[in-house]
């Protein structure tokens, strides 16, 4: 980095707030163009069932309707696409646009209704007529498994996606057992997730007849992914196909997806000639946007009395619902990558099934994959300290890995890291003696009071290609656009959706040139405008997209700089370029001299070529690997089962920070998030497949007052896989918060006996604990 | 029907459908896109807007209900290119991600400070049980309405 | 999302409403606030083919005392009561129960009326009507008649308004002095409604309980009072263990729901807990109120 750091590393304020509070911002549904059609979109009342017909004339007739499609008019159209590094093979069946003689899920589009108002789609709709044949259905991975059970798509008689076990470390598990002193067991469920952007996703697509070009405006986090597979899908070239994400309200993965709707509007714009315009109400928000989450396994650990870990055997079902979307396999295989946790364990065997169910797609929610191995080995080093009688902090001190970087079992190396520090830190600033202490009165009082920790590694900057659980894609781009005024406009391949980075990247660019804020444009989001990218996900803005950002910053600089010298009549070796200034022996220019001058080009040396501007591709070398401890204190009230979270304390290191605002931002929101799976949050069907929380009336999203304020600290341990030093923050607080807060309410119930509750920990479950706790005492008497 | 709507100081007289929604009126008939619709059940309270100086949520709210009445949207807030106070502390306090509850939110808090229920920190968590935000975690909504609260007062 | 389309009337008379609930029937749904009804018509759970909209019969939105009693007009919104001096002063069970409905939004729309006719299982006000004896003013074809509270929730989502009467307004006498009241309630983590509440409204008399009429919602399929409960109350002492015993039986002898977010066990057991403790709330807030 150039010495002068005037932004980075500063709260400083976001440049995007400006349209979003006043509500100048455009979202998907803000769009509208000359002409717009509306599409309202049928979907299957039924989880299960073959279809026997489809009347549509009195919807066609309809006042208002121009087209109404089924399954039989896009027959043509590909696979919704899914990509995977899963190294065993995956069986993958066609994932339809519009459901083909059959129906897998409660909310399966059937048919689609276009019309001149979103009034007459929407009444349109019901005069669909569809004759469905219930068949039985398979709700859970185990009634999927069962015997007899039926069978989802054709040719996959066993409903399964895939059988995949990853074993590795300088142990086999036969010899982990054998030298531990005990092996202790726990079943551990992570309950499916919904994740609720505050945005339904929503799609408008038009069709231009004389270019033939395609304009899709979508909610998603991936742009470029959206266009290169849809274009696949529709057989269109790449070229004739715009996508942009406009202002994007959230997307916490659900929008890291290429969806049925975004292939279908672009498929009816061209059909009728119209522009057309979905927008996902809530319920089909519940019923078709991926969920999260939705393992069951049964983990075994191999430990010795003085508390060291020798092995972890971890035996999973993942619940993939109907048909994969883009990353469905891939959830699992991270779990299984990250089951190391942040500790040094010399075996882990992950033995994961993958089921197909007659429901909605399971795959990347905040975390993906790790808030689910997180969960697994917190809860282990909990259940383990309990059972040895040793305090959780010392099990995990005595686990931690000494050195970096460190190899886990799973074959990740671990890039940097200080995980002693950011315990230490947690115990000192929490005061953990104290609460120890004070939970010791109470305990002493018969009041319910626990302390809970999680020390949690995630593996962010997504990715290396070769690595990357999409099966590639890891790099990312910018483009430094410099103007002749020395303004400059910055086009990243990431597409923020509320992470910031219209300002975090405008820092950094404006620090490395020495530049206002204001001089400096993040523009993203618009495959015409933007080079190629692939998009914000997998905390990889800054570590990714930013690192791209910071090397087409140097050639712009390495650039100008030869002009500059050229222009001082000295040699580029000569120059320095500090504070926006270049400075020569006998000389200095501004940068935006030297900008103006690269585009008048009258005064350029021979062979240099005019105009300011440079695109640099980052392809990382490594995952970074960011880390922290959380520390949760709760009071359960045993009358009613409530938790009262008394304190939420999170020590994060996510590396370098551009922004500490930002990384606040992202922190709270993310363990808002992990307490809401921890306390509050479930997808729940029933037998027959009918989705029980399809509204926010019975899906609880945390509210304001069901939320503590959150204390957070950091620790700052740069990455070296990155000049920035970034290691990624977006999903750290999801991934670090539920164990903490888990751990805390099991330390709370300790004293009944009570050594394990599942998610969420709903005042019911927690009241129904208790009394079984009480029931077993008084039956031990 | 004939409806006549006092939006943002500005009367609006329109003619509407009886089920068109208040939500739908501003977006849709006046092009007031600030005012965002993210559920179906009236809790996620993106939609509200303040009639007669109320919030409510317009999501759940028939236009032809609101003939006679006024509304304020997000679009009305700022007055002559100044930030309304919470529109101010919403930024300074980063109480915004994606910025889609963001009006709602805006809107319910600078009800809850005019009707003098801002007054501490759990007063405001329940003042905001209508608005649910997905990004912040809310604390920094909290410290903004908390800051405008004091400010105002 | 878009309801169904249906016509819409704005009566200008009470008179002028019935007559139109009357020629329509079953196809009108009557409209004060909107906060139950028109969720059902965007999700197309209602499909009216007439909405009648009592926004323009003002009186209908009056609180006021009268004597003993109040009256308390249908149309008021939950803010109205919560806000009201009258209620406040004469019956503050009822502005705290207004307090502990939905959210600001809901409050500041919804009305009093609209939530009792609709009546949610789990919703607060029927449990402040029954600890209160309320009695609900219905206008209809044939004029005026009055439902005490215990006989007006009849069934899940049933009230005993017939089709074509309007709900007009609430009675509420002026409880027995000293009295002392309380609405303990836990919340349902999404919607915000009911798990189970107990309203509460006592008349002490020194060290005992002369009177106890309660109310709890979210347990069966409509409000109910606990009577066993209200037995064991009266004449009892202050104590916490008293009042404990007296409150183990507040499901008893009630068929107790059962959903996704509490099973019957645990909601009969909350039934108990939070009449114990809303007894206890009021005992404690009266006596902090005497010295």
């Amino acid at each position: 980095m150039s010495g002068d750091t005037s932004y980075i590393g500063k709260p400083v304020r976001r440049k995007e707030d400006r349209r979003m509070i006043q509500g100048l911002a455009t979202y998907v549904e803000d769009v509208d163009l000359p002409g717009l059609h509306h599409v309202a979109i049928l979907r299957s009342p039924f989880a299960h069932a073959r279809i026997d017909g489809i009347r549509r004339e009195a919807a066609l007739a309809f006042e208002g309707v121009v087209d109404v499609i089924t399954g039989e008019d896009t027959t043509h159209i590909g696979t919704v696409p899914r990509s995977t590094v899963l190294p065993e093979e995956v069986n993958s069946p066609r994932t339809p646009v519009l459901a083909e003689g059959k129906v897998r899920f409660a909310g399966e589009p059937v048919a689609a209704v276009v019309a001149t108002s979103k009034e007459a789609a929407r009444d349109a709709l019901e005069l669909v007529e569809v004759d469905y044949d219930p068949l039985p259905v398979a709700s859970e991975p185990e009634a999927a498994l069962a015997d007899g059970a039926p069978v989802l798509h054709e040719g996959i008689d066993d409903n399964l996606a895939f059988d995949w076990t990853l074993a590795g470390g300088e142990l086999t598990w036969g010899d982990a057992r054998e030298r531990a002193d005990r092996v202790i067991e726990q079943r551990l469920v992570h309950q499916r997730l919904a994740p609720i952007a505050m945005e339904p996703r929503g799609v408008v697509a038009r069709f231009d007849p004389g270019t033939e070009e395609t304009t899709l405006w979508t909610s998603t986090q991936i742009p470029h992914f959206v266009r290169t597979f849809v274009a696949i899908m529709l057989s269109i070239p790449e070229t004739k196909l715009r996508v942009i994400a406009p202002d994007v309200g959230g997307g916490f993965g659900s929008k890291l997806n290429v969806y049925r709707e975004e292939a279908l509007l672009c498929f009816l714009a061209r059909r009728t000639g119209k522009p057309v315009k979905w927008i996902e109400r809530r319920s089909e928000n519940f019923q078709s946007t991926i969920h999260g989450r939705g393992q069951t396994g049964d983990v075994q650990v191999a430990v010795t009395s003085d508390g060291k870990i020798l092995g972890i055997h971890y035996d999973v079902l993942a619940d993939l619902g109907a048909y994969h979307q883009l990353l469905t396999p891939a959830m699992p295989a991270i779990t299984g990558l990250m089951l190391s946790g942040a500790y040094a364990i010399p075996h882990i065997t992950i033995h994961v099934r993958g089921v197909f169910t007659n429901r909605m797609s399971t795959d990347a929610y905040r975390g993906a994959g790790r808030p689910e191995a997180t969960y697994v080995v917190e809860r282990v080093a909990d259940l383990v300290a309990a059972e040895l009688d040793m305090d959780p902090v010392e099990l995990r001190q005595r686990n931690f890995p000494s050195e970096f970087p460190y190899e886990t079992a799973t074959g990740l190396t671990y890039d940097s890291g200080d995980y002693v520090k950011a315990l230490n830190k947690a115990i000192e600033v929490g005061e953990y003696a104290g609460l120890r202490a004070q939970q010791a009165e109470a305990r002493a009082e018969g009041r319910l009071v626990g302390i809970g920790l999680s020390s949690y590694v995630e593996i962010c900057a997504l990715g290396p290609s070769s690595a990357m659980p999409s099966g590639g894609f890891g790099w990312d781009s910018a483009t430094v656009q410099v103007h002749p005024t020395g303004s400059v406009s910055v086009l990243t391949g990431v597409s923020p959706h509320g992470q910031g980075q219209e300002t975090s990247f405008a820092q950094i660019a404006a620090d490395k040139l020495g530049l206002d804020l204001d001089q400096v444009e993040v523009k993203h989001g618009d495959t015409h405008a933007v080079q190629y990218g692939v998009g914000t996900f997998g905390s990889r803005g800054i570590a990714v997209g930013g690192v791209a950002l910071y090397r087409a910053l140097e050639q712009v600089i390495d650039k100008a700089t030869r002009l500059a010298a050229a222009l001082l009549e000295t040699e580029a070796d000569q120059v320095r370029f500090e504070g926006g200034v270049f400075h020569g022996p006998d000389g200095a220019l501004a940068f935006g001299e030297v900008a103006f001058a690269a585009h008048v080009a009258k005064d350029l040396p021979p062979g240099f070529e005019p105009g300011l501007r440079a695109t640099a591709f980052y392809e990382p070398e490594n995952f970074t690997f960011p880390f922290g401890t959380h520390l949760c204190v709760v009071e359960v009230d045993p009358e009613l089962g409530t938790i009262d979270i008394q304190r939420f304390l999170a020590v994060d290191d996510c590396g370098k920070v551009v922004n500490p605002m930002l990384v606040d931002g992202q922190i709270h929101g993310g363990i808002a998030q992990g307490l809401g799976q921890a306390l509050l949050e479930r997808v729940v069907y029933d037998d027959a497949g009918q989705l029980l929380t399809g509204t926010l009336m019975d899906y609880a999203v945390p509210k304001a007052h069901q939320l503590p304020r959150f204390q957070t600290e950091r620790t700052e341990t740069p990455s070296p896989v990155n000049p920035l030093g970034a290691k990624g923050v977006g999903e750290a607080g999801t991934i670090g918060a539920t164990p903490a807060v888990v751990n805390a309410v099991v330390d709370a119930l300790r004293p009944l006996g009570v050594r394990h509750l599942d998610m969420p920990l709903t005042p019911d479950r927690i009241w129904t604990a208790i009394q079984a706790a009480e029931r077993s005492k008084v039956g031990a008497r | 029907m004939e409806i006549t709507v006092s939006v943002n100081g500005k009367p609006e007289r329109r003619d509407v459908e009886p089920r068109l929604l208040l939500c739908y009126f501003l977006r849709d008939v006046l092009g007031l896109t600030g005012t965002h619709v993210g559920c179906e059940t009236s809790l996620c309270g993106a939609c509200t807007v303040l009639v007669d100086g109320k919030a409510v949520k317009s999501c759940t709210r028939l236009a032809v209900q609101c003939d006679g009445q006024e509304v304020t949207t997000i679009e009305g807030l700022a007055r002559n290119g100044e930030l309304h106070p919470m529109q101010a502390a919403f930024r300074e306090h980063h109480g915004l991600q994606c910025g889609f509850c963001t009006p709602g939110m805006i809107l319910a808090a600078v009800d809850l400070v005019d009707s003098g229920e801002a007054r501490d920190e759990t007063a405001v968590r329940h003042g905001l049980e209508g608005n649910l935000c997905r990004c912040t975690g809310y604390q920094n909504i909290v410290t903004a309405v908390l800051e405008a609260a004091g400010s105002s007062s | 999302m878009i309801p169904t389309s249906f016509d819409y009337v704005a009566p200008e008379s009470l008179d002028e409403a019935v007559a139109l609930l009357q020629k329509h029937g079953d196809d009108a749904k009557v409209l004060t606030g909107g906060q139950s009804l028109i969720p059902l018509l965007r999700l197309r759970l209602a499909r009216p083919g007439v909405v009648v909209d009592l926004r323009k019969l003002s009186d209908l939105g009056r609180i006021e005392s009268a004597g003993e009693a109040l009256e308390i007009g249908a149309a008021a919104t939950h803010a109205e009561v919560m806000n009201s001096a009258a209620a406040l002063e004469k019956c503050p069970l009822l502005s705290e129960t207004a307090g502990e409905i939905g959210d600001v939004q809901v409050r500041n729309t919804g009305t009093i009326g609209g939530s009792l006719v609709h009546a949610d299982p789990a919703a607060d006000w029927p449990a402040a009507m029954l600890a209160l004896g309320a009695t609900m003013v219905l206008s209809g074809p044939q004029g005026e008649r009055a439902v005490a509270a215990e006989d007006f929730f009849v069934g899940l989502l049933e009230s005993a308004a017939q089709p074509g009467e309007i709900l007009t307004g609430i009675r509420v006498t002026v409880p027995r002095q000293p009295a002392a009241r309380a609405y303990r309630k836990l919340a349902q983590s999404a919607s915000g409604f009911a798990l189970a509440g107990a309203a509460v409204q006592l008349a002490l008399d020194g060290d005992t309980i002369a009177e106890a009429r309660i109310g709890i919602t979210g347990v069966a399929e409509h409000a109910y009072r606990p009577r066993e409960v209200e037995a064991a109350l009266t004449g009892g002492a202050l104590d916490a263990s008293s009042v404990e015993t007296a409150c183990a039986s507040a499901a008893e002898g009630v068929e107790v729901l059962e959903d996704i977010h509490a099973g019957a066990a645990y909601r009969g057991h909350l039934a108990s807990v939070l009449t114990k403790r809303a007894v206890l709330a009021a005992i404690e807030r009266a006596h902090g109120h005497a010295s």
